[in-house]
């Protein structure tokens, strides 16, 4: 029931309008996992410190933990769970990251997944990086170097140190140019194949 | 956290309505600051205005070539501008410098002009801090404070600006406009904005309570070379030691040279001594080293952050010599090479394009 320090929300989550009472207090973060069970984002530090919390708001990349759900309107949220296809297919970096085992105990997954697609998106419009030699140019998308992968993710720690391979992983996916949109059939076979 | 109430202002007049409506109202932007501040209870807002809305999103070159950033625009949009990368390269490498791509997808200008202070004290309600509750004390000038001020801070105070956008601001002599409460829009300088501590540490900026930046203005850069170098702990994803903005312009008098120094003082540090030594000289290393030592002379380190002093003059002198010799991003209009020390001498007719006026 809202109240002057509670807001009812209707939000667009991975594809699904999801109506809320929110207590205004309440971050993004806490809204997914605790309200609405979408546990696959991840709280690491609560601060903005280590990118475990990142989803896509309208596809860029943001921290779910600095974000109060009742600064939201109409942004489509997308998770680590929307990333999937109807019947559960992994994405092409979800199947990129199991293939180049990108990973140890996991926590650090969806965030470092969410921040790849967003930081491909960037580099597609050309943005720069700090590394980037010449601010004035864009970028190749197709063509980032492990510098750059390794920079554009900065914002995504990993307590297990995997970033050799996760620089692998969403390398791999360059030459494939499919980030964000569910393998085909074959893809994800091939993904399982090499684990 | 204590309970607020939230409301999204559909308009800069609304904004200011809705803000005389209230006792103990904040504003929020990208709320990347607001919302961490909240969390730690250094912030303890009743209502929360939402400006996202009302604030002007527009990179603008005008007809005069300056340049009008709307304060509601993401760091992220301003550094990938090719506009912005191209004209005002030394703030696109600043912007790129902070915090992570998440974090500047959120974060706006004007939110990242008055973020507070990362002072850790200040950040941990069970400390007594100055800044937050002013007569408590200040335990950083005892404790820690290797991040903190090293020059304009005072006996109550040493928080420093830790942004790094308003340093490459700052070196471009960059404006800061406001709305004020009556309704009246001014601008300042933004190396103006930011108040030396003095006794009132508890204010960071000359802003009154209510008042909105609405944008900010940049003069057409004319042509040179700049850059901008930031030290810290790691590479990436944190927060400067020291970072200086730098930029040489060839002129038919010798090579000009703006700075501006980051995280070694509560606001962006200008360093007008140091250029007014360097104006009309041929600039060798001595001569930078001596202006440099000149900026620094009033500086008053502590015990545990007197290497700052050293390494802002290393990394000021490393940047400007860089740029003397070729390095360093160029204006794409930028005709010639800026003559480093040795040709300067017997090459006068480089293009005759001044800085605008140097603030101090
Ligand atoms: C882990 C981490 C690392 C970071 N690293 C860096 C770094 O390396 N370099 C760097 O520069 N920054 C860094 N930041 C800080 C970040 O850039 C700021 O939090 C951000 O820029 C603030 O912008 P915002 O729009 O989110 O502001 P908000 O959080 O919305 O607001 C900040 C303050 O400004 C006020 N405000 C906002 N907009 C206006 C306006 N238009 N008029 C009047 N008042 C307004 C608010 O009331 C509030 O007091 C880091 C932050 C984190 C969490
Ligand atoms: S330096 Fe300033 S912000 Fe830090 S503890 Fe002292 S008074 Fe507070
Ligand atoms: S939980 Fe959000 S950045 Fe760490
Ligand atoms: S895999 Fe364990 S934190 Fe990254």
């Amino acid at each position: 029931m809202p109240s002057e320090t509670t807001t009812h929300l209707r939000l667009a989550i991975n594809g699904q309008l999801r109506e809320v009472d929110v207590d205004n207090r309440t971050t993004l973060l806490d809204l997914l996992r605790e309200q609405l069970a979408l546990t696959g984002t991840k709280k690491g530090c609560d601060h903005g410190q280590c990118g475990a919390c990142t989803v896509l708001l309208d596809g860029e990349r943001a921290l779910s933990c600095l974000r109060l759900a009742v600064t939201l309107t109409d942004e489509e949220v997308t998770t680590i769970e929307g990333l999937c296809g109807p019947q559960g297919q992994l994405s092409a970096l979800q199947v990129s990251f199991v293939a180049h085992d990108a990973l140890q105990c996991g926590y650090c997954t969806p965030g470092q997944v969410c921040s790849a697609v967003g930081a491909l998106r960037e580099a597609g419009r050309g943005w720069p990086s700090r590394v980037t030699p010449g601010l004035a140019h864009d970028v190749d998308p197709d063509t980032l170097s492990r510098v750059e992968i390794a920079e554009r993710l900065s914002g995504n720690l990993c307590r297990c140190g995997a970033y050799p391979r996760i620089v692998d992983a969403v390398r791999a996916v360059l030459r494939t140019g499919d980030t964000a949109t569910p393998p085909t059939q074959a893809e994800t076979e091939t993904g399982e194949q090499s684990r | 956290m204590k309970p607020f109430t939230y409301v999204r202002a559909r308009t800069l007049p609304h904004a200011v309505d809705l803000f005389a409506d209230r006792d103990d109202a904040h504003f929020v932007a990208g709320g990347t600051n607001v919302t961490d501040l909240l969390k730690l209870g250094v912030l303890a807002a009743s209502h929360l205005i939402d400006v996202t809305d009302a604030l002007p999103r527009e990179i603008e070159t005008l007809p005069d070539g300056t340049t009008r950033i709307g304060a509601g625009v993401s760091n992220a949009v301003l550094a990938g501008h090719r506009a912005i990368r191209g004209r005002y390269p030394a703030l696109a490498a600043a912007l790129l410098a902070g915090a992570s791509g998440q974090i500047r997808n959120a974060a706006t200008v004007g939110g990242n002009l008055l973020q507070r202070t990362r002072c850790t004290y200040f950040q941990d309600v069970t400390r007594p801090c100055n800044k937050r509750e002013p007569g408590t004390g200040c335990p950083a000038l005892a404790g820690a404070h290797r991040d903190l001020s090293v020059i304009g801070g005072s006996g109550t105070c040493i928080a420093t600006h830790p942004g790094d956008m308003a340093v490459a601001l700052a070196m471009y002599d960059a404006e800061v406009e406001v709305l004020h409460t009556d309704g009246r829009t001014t601008r300042l300088p933004v190396g103006e904005l930011h108040r030396l501590p003095g006794d009132r540490p508890d204010r960071d900026t000359v802003l009154a309570p209510g008042e909105i930046v609405t944008a900010v203005h940049l003069p057409d850069p004319g042509p040179h070379r700049s850059a901008y170098r930031k030290v810290r702990d790691r590479q990436s994803y944190a927060f400067a030691l020291v970072s200086v903005a730098a930029a040489v312009t060839a002129g038919p008098d010798g090579s000009t040279v703006r700075l501006a120094f980051g995280s070694v003082a509560p606001r962006p540090w200008r360093a007008g001594t140091a250029e007014e030594r360097l104006r009309g000289h041929a600039l060798t290393d001595e001569l930078v080293r001596a202006a440099l030592d000149a900026e620094f002379a009033a500086a008053t380190p502590l015990p545990g952050n007197a290497f700052k002093v050293e390494m802002a003059k290393a990394v000021g002198l490393a940047t400007v010599r860089d740029l003397l010799a070729g390095r360093g991003e160029n204006t794409p209009d930028q005709a010639h090479d800026v003559p480093g020390p040795a040709e300067h001498r017997h090459t006068p007719s480089a293009p005759a394009e001044g800085p605008e006026g140097a603030a101090g």
